[in-house]
């Protein structure tokens, strides 16, 4: 399992089959707050690498799902239709989608964790 | 953002920790410890909310009676001192140019409270429209500071602060001058953006920012603009930019109750008389979404064949009415309770219908 993370806060998790898990980062659930809706796409559905992929919103605003890498979906995390304050509560463990990439070499061009807290240090958001 | 302004209390926003952003041309606090924390202090106990960005405009004179008569859709005739009218100035076609509050200081003596992105706009229609009348505006935006004090504890809290028994004697929608601190003049009314009690405080900036960090240390919660929104839209009110607009006029805007016809003349009397005597073309309604996706301002309102028949105003998930609900301004033949409709949310339509757009219960000293 590693995990890679993009600029726009999204993270995505390869597992051993290289199958892809992807949420949005502890830091963006905090910068959020209280999420409130999760607008998923449906299984099946094909993403451009940087295309969003759905939206994120908490109270006081929508903020767009940008996906890290092209794919396809294999699967959308239902539990998050009923109860997206999961995000919340542990954004690391309830992943958004869980995709097929369609071209692995993408993920190079992805931080890992350790350029990740990086680029939160450095960067203003 | 070079011009961006910055109210009396700036510093204590940013040193609180709060969330800034831009809003009617100045950097304000959106939140600080959350939206949601912030909107049930007020609806429980007791939130204080920096609204010095709003501007003032003190009006008097000879004609000030009858000047504000002219611009204002609300009757001052004979208005007894110590009230609070609320209204809009309207454009020549209806559509408006603010809505705003007039607090009635004496004969021919007004203050006008306007929001602070029409502070420019505002000043100059006045100006422009005072021209005939002996009038004296006195323009004092930049010079006043005001806090909101808002919710079931805030009569309680601001009594402790300032140690005046006598707010307790104002109604709802009235206001007085008192004395506080070393002996300075403030302005108090019982009024309000949240459908609870509360009142609002006008003062000086020194005694503006020494009464925030007394209203703190008396366990008023810090509020911003955030759950502000959230307050007002659960209660129906509207925000000018959303529900109002230089293109909607407040009959569309289902306000009429604060449109005085039977004034003889008013700017824009006779576009909201047609109107009202035709129906407007469009209203302003309730919508429940039958889903838990958010339709926010802009979102298309669609009929069963795909038309679109208007925009939604305002939308969010409740806070203190746990659904997905909005304000939309749509056709007025689509806006009977219980009509079903559709809304757009990026790629995905809703079923939603037509509900009463007071969400929320208002709970006011009357």
């Amino acid at each position: 399992m590693k995990t890679y993370f993009s600029p726009s806060h999204e993270y995505l998790t390869i597992d051993e089959e290289g199958n892809g898990y992807v949420g949005i980062s502890d830091y963006a659930q905090k910068a959020l707050g209280n999420v409130v809706y999760v607008d998923m796409p449906e299984v099946g559905d094909e993403f451009e690498k940087d295309e969003d992929f759905g939206a994120i919103e908490s109270v006081k605003a929508a903020s767009d799902l940008i996906i890290p890498v092209s794919c396809e979906v294999l699967e959308i995390n239902e539990a998050l239709a009923d109860n997206p304050r999961l995000v919340n509560e542990d954004a690391m463990a309830n992943w958004i989608i869980k995709i097929k990439l369609t071209d692995p070499e993408e993920v190079e061009s992805l931080m890992d964790l350790d350029a990740y807290n990086e680029y939160l240090a450095t960067n203003p958001h | 953002m070079e011009d961006i302004k910055k109210t009396c209390l700036h510093d204590k926003h940013v040193g609180l920790g709060a969330q800034m952003s831009p809003f009617g041309g100045f950097d304000m606090p959106i939140q600080y410890e959350g939206i949601v924390e912030e909107h049930n202090a007020v609806r429980m106990a007791c939130g204080i909310f920096d609204v010095s960005h709003m501007g003032e405009v003190f009006v008097s004179g000879p004609d000030a009676e009858r000047f504000v008569n002219m611009i204002f859709t609300n009757d001052v005739t004979g208005a007894e001192k110590g009230k609070c009218l609320y209204g809009m100035m309207l454009h020549p076609d209806g559509g408006t140019v603010d809505d705003l509050l007039v607090y009635v200081q004496g004969v021919n003596d007004y203050l006008l409270v306007i929001n602070a992105a029409n502070i420019d706009k505002d000043v100059a229609w006045i100006v422009k429209n005072a021209e005939g009348y002996d009038v004296n505006i006195d323009h004092q935006s930049d010079n006043i500071g005001e806090i909101a004090v808002q919710g079931p504890e805030a009569e309680t809290i601001l009594k402790k602060v300032t140690g005046l028994d006598a707010i307790s004697e104002l109604t709802f929608y009235t206001f007085a001058h008192y004395r506080i601190y070393d002996d300075v003049d403030v302005i108090i009314s019982r009024t309000g953006y949240t459908g609870e009690d509360g009142f609002e405080v006008y003062a000086s900036h020194d005694v503006t920012r020494k009464l925030w960090d007394d209203l703190l240390a008396a366990g008023a919660v810090p509020c911003g603009l955030g759950c502000r929104d959230t307050l007002r839209f659960e209660v129906g009110l509207p925000l000018y930019g959303d529900e109002l607009a230089d293109d909607i006029s407040p009959i569309e805007a289902s306000l009429g109750m604060f449109v005085k016809l039977d004034k003889p003349e008013f700017i824009g009397r006779e576009a909201v008389a047609a109107q009202k005597a035709a129906g407007a073309p469009r209203k302003l309604v309730g919508l429940e979404i039958l889903d838990r996706a958010i339709a926010r301002h802009g979102a298309e309102v669609i009929d069963a064949d795909d038309n679109v028949i208007g925009f939604v105003t305002t939308g969010y998930r409740g806070i203190s009415v746990d659904k997905s609900i909005a304000m939309a301004l749509i056709d007025s033949r689509f806006a009977a309770m219980d009509t079903n409709l559709r809304v757009r949310v990026r790629r995905k339509v809703f079923p939603a219908v037509v509900i009463s757009k007071k969400f929320y219960k208002k709970s006011y000293k009357k």
